[in-house]
């Protein structure tokens, strides 16, 4: 096992819901990150950004660890939930919503009107 | 470097020979693509395994020769 490995592994394992992404929370570098980020703090879910830009290993690792080609990856407690396609598609349907409660993660339910 | 939207589906057909495969070129560059892909074998299996079936599929272009393809899977209705 790598330092990589380990560094990703210790990463998704003692956050909650880990977001590795290009560029941070505040200043994604990339649509697909952003998009994800926007979701996320839409329903208020704390959650850890790794940015990969500043690590050449860690973008590469990450796309091992999970077997996942792309960025972003999100994590919840422990488990690959997916990249941005799949995060949307959650979100638009309700389940990352249904699903980040049952694993205990606080969500915003953004008053409707 | 970009990605003939034939060449992307026969890529994932070769691959799952039984989908029905819808690809759009979503900004006219030939590099920023949308697909639905829909095949019975995607039966069972959860959205992060049915995407990576089709990324198996792309052979290591995703993230490289590929750059964006938003991509949508389901198992087909009965």
């Amino acid at each position: 096992m790598s330092n990589v490995h380990a560094f990703i592994d210790n990463e998704v394992k003692t956050n909650d819901v880990v977001l590795f992404m290009k560029g941070t929370p505040q200043f994604p570098m990339c649509g697909f990150s952003g998009q994800v980020v926007q979701i996320l703090d839409y329903l208020g879910v704390p959650y850890k950004g790794i940015n990969v830009l500043e690590d050449e290993s860690v973008r590469q690792g990450i796309k091992d660890y999970s077997n996942w080609p792309t960025i972003p990856q999100l994590y919840v407690k422990g488990e690959f939930i997916g990249g941005c396609d799949i995060v949307r598609e959650m979100f638009q349907s309700g389940e990352l919503q249904s699903f980040l409660s049952e694993k205990g993660i606080p969500v915003r339910v953004p008053e409707k009107g | 470097m970009a990605m003939d939207a034939r060449e992307i589906e026969e890529l994932i057909k070769a691959h799952l020979p039984d989908a029905t495969v819808e690809i759009r070129d979503l900004a006219g560059d030939g590099d920023h693509y949308a697909a639905t892909v829909i095949s019975p074998s995607f039966k069972g299996k959860s959205r992060v395994q049915q995407h990576q079936m089709v990324y198996a599929a792309l052979q290591g272009r995703m993230g490289g020769a590929l750059h964006a393809l938003a991509l949508t899977t389901a198992a087909p209705d009965n």
